[in-house]
């Protein structure tokens, strides 16, 4: 009986790879998609999705990696500033500028990350953030980024040098478009050989090793991957925002970014969108009262840490077994 | 000598004794999270804010009640101490179980708290706060001009950083330490308490963030967000030195500050990332870093 039940399940899982569940998640989320702008302003969506991207990124590397990284604003900053650079000063269109940025954030994490894998566990946040600090200042003193005021002005420019993105909505349609492609990348990511390999490296490294896998192969790899991810983030961010600033590499967006994953639920695949839909509300609707916003975060930081591990993930599964059991 | 290479040695002597003095506040920050680290298992992220408590308290009190620094020098390490010893009975505690990580984000999120607090009500700009009478001017020491104060940081750190390493390394109340960062178990079965050890010395580990927050008060300015730059830069200093060793980490944190000086003298571009810069170094090198252990 079992067995004929399991039957089409998986097959309607093989076609797209992917459980019912997921499915359903993956189809709401478009859905808000379409809908949000209607609701919204696109410019707060838009903030909304660069920040669950770089969430998002954060998450493949420390829900499925169990490497916390403290230095993502480091690629999210680099290909800002390497997007806006070239959108504006080379006049790249926006997809090559972006592709330049990410190529940028890649190029870091290959040198960062073969250095950073050397040590485990703290020590590797610890040698991210010392990082990510090591391109704040670059940042600070390099000769095309500005100094203090950034990098402002990026025109967003014209999608294939054919459908130009000035508007709200067009930018809009091209930000929702690329973060659902990427977040189906991701998917798949974690849901290959490679992601389950991540996992058992997560869950015993040393029985890893043994079975034969170059574990710190693979973890660069996730290293790279993730930061490329942060990357499109950062790229995208400096052509909506046209503008990219010494915040977008300082260690508070590292620290946000973190927060972010850790409140959705670090390790669940639609967890950090949700923490980052949370913060970029929280933000804005706090953006008068100065450094509150500040102590909310931290004071988040610390809930989460203290009593809420699995983030809100967790907490909706909890409210929804209670109402369960309740019926 | 030196005229003849060109440079100017009182310039020259000038950032070395600047870099002595960074020198000196990474030892003290790194010695604390050394220390913190190797019976807690805690990266302390919070030290870079109750560093900044400890300059503040200086401030306040010197501000608010006409206290000086001498005072200052004794109570504001003390309140820092006393908060730390708050904050791990209410909160870090908790996370002695649990993955290191955790205790890294906590201390985070308290950080955030304490700065944001701060800020709230002293802003981000600098606040002055005024040298001890003693040690304004300088003494003449033949090839460059040492401000007393400068003289004094360097000396009391010094002294204050053997002093950690001696009470750790030669007493019993350290050899009892010693034993509960070995092994906790073992040291609790015979008769010690291990909780109150680890209360004791995190109040310890900060208080010495306090201090160096009092020392650094008359030289850099008090502003709420002093200790999280400064921080960064230890932690960097602390993958250099390694956590193994009280020792290790007093003479990687005042090297650290030598070579940084001296960066500044010569090639100022890079002084604010030579300390990242040989970071990489050291992972490519010895990953586990100087006077770390391997496993």
């Amino acid at each position: 009986m079992a067995s004929t039940v399991a039957q089409p399940r998986a097959e309607a899982a093989n076609r797209l790879g992917m459980s019912r569940q997921h499915m359903i998640y993956f189809g709401i989320l478009i859905a808000v998609l379409v809908v949000s702008p209607f609701f919204f302003y696109p410019l707060f969506v838009m903030k909304t999705l660069c920040f669950a991207l770089l969430a998002c990124s954060l998450n493949l590397l420390l829900g499925y990696g169990g490497l916390l990284s403290f230095g993502h604003a480091a690629y999210f900053g680099a290909a800002s500033y390497i997007t806006a650079w070239s959108a504006r000063d080379l006049g790249l269109t926006p997809e090559l500028a972006i592709l330049c940025g990410i190529g940028a954030s890649v190029l870091l994490a290959v040198v960062f990350g073969s250095l950073a894998i050397r040590r485990q566990g703290i020590y590797f946040a610890m040698i991210t953030l010392a990082f990510a600090q090591l391109v704040y200042f670059a940042s600070l003193r390099a000769p095309f980024t500005g100094g203090e005021d950034g990098i402002q002005g990026v025109p967003r420019g014209e999608l294939f040098s054919l459908i130009p993105l000035a508007s709200e909505r067009t930018m809009y349609w091209f930000v929702a478009i690329v973060f659902m492609l990427a977040l189906f990348l991701m998917y798949r990511i974690v849901h290959s050989p490679f992601g389950q390999v991540m996992k058992s490296i997560r869950e015993n490294e040393p029985r890893a090793i043994s079975l034969g896998y170059h574990v710190n192969r693979y973890k660069l790899r996730l290293f790279i991957l993730s930061a490329a991810f942060a990357g499109l983030a950062g790229g995208i961010k400096s052509l909506v925002f046209s503008v990219a600033t010494l915040n977008d590499v300082y260690w508070e967006m590292s620290g946000e970014a973190v927060l972010m994953t850790l409140l959705g639920g670090a390790g669940t695949f639609f967890g950090p969108i949700l923490g980052a839909a949370v913060i970029v509300t929280l933000q804005n609707q706090l953006a008068p009262y100065g450094a509150w916003i500040t102590i909310i975060q931290g004071t988040l930081f610390v809930l989460c840490v203290m009593l809420l591990r699995g983030g809100l993930v967790e907490l909706f599964g909890r409210i929804a077994g209670l109402v369960r059991r309740s019926n | 000598m030196f005229e003849a290479l060109g440079f100017s040695a009182p310039a020259f002597f000038g950032q070395l004794l600047l870099g002595i003095i960074n020198g000196a506040f990474y030892a003290l920050l790194s010695l604390g999270l050394s220390i913190i680290f190797g019976l807690l298992n805690i990266v302390n992220f919070t030290h870079g804010a109750l560093y900044m408590i400890g300059a503040m308290v200086a401030w306040m009190l010197a501000t608010y009640f006409g206290i000086g620094y001498w005072p200052a020098l004794l109570i504001a390490p003390i309140f820092v101490c006393l908060f730390g010893i708050f904050l791990e009975r209410v909160f870090i505690r908790h996370l002695y179980q649990l993955d290191h990580l955790y205790g890294l984000l906590l201390t985070f999120g308290l950080a955030m708290i304490i700065e944001g607090a701060f800020r709230n009500v002293y802003g981000v700009s600098g606040l002055s706060y005024s040298m001890p009478e003693m040690f304004q001017g300088s003494v003449n020491l033949g090839f460059m001009f040492l401000p007393l104060y400068r003289g004094w940081v360097v000396a009391v750190s010094i002294v204050v950083c053997l002093a950690t390493w001696f009470v750790i390394e030669r007493t019993s109340l350290g050899s009892n330490l010693r034993a509960a960062t070995e092994n906790p178990k073992l040291t609790e079965a015979f008769g010690i308490n291990v909780p109150r050890l680890l209360t004791l010395t995190y109040g310890f580990g900060v208080g010495l963030a306090g201090f160096a927050g009092v020392l650094a008060a008359p030289i850099y300015s008090v502003s709420p967000t002093m200790g999280a730059n400064l921080l960064i830069v230890v932690f960097a200093v602390v993958v250099i030195g390694g956590m193994g060793s009280i020792l290790g980490s007093i003479v990687t944190g005042f090297a650290l500050g030598i070579i940084e000086g001296l960066t500044k003298f010569f090639y100022p571009e890079a002084a604010n990332i030579a300390v990242f810069l040989i970071m990489a170094i050291m992972l490519l090198i010895k990953p586990a870093g100087l006077f770390g252990r391997t496993s």
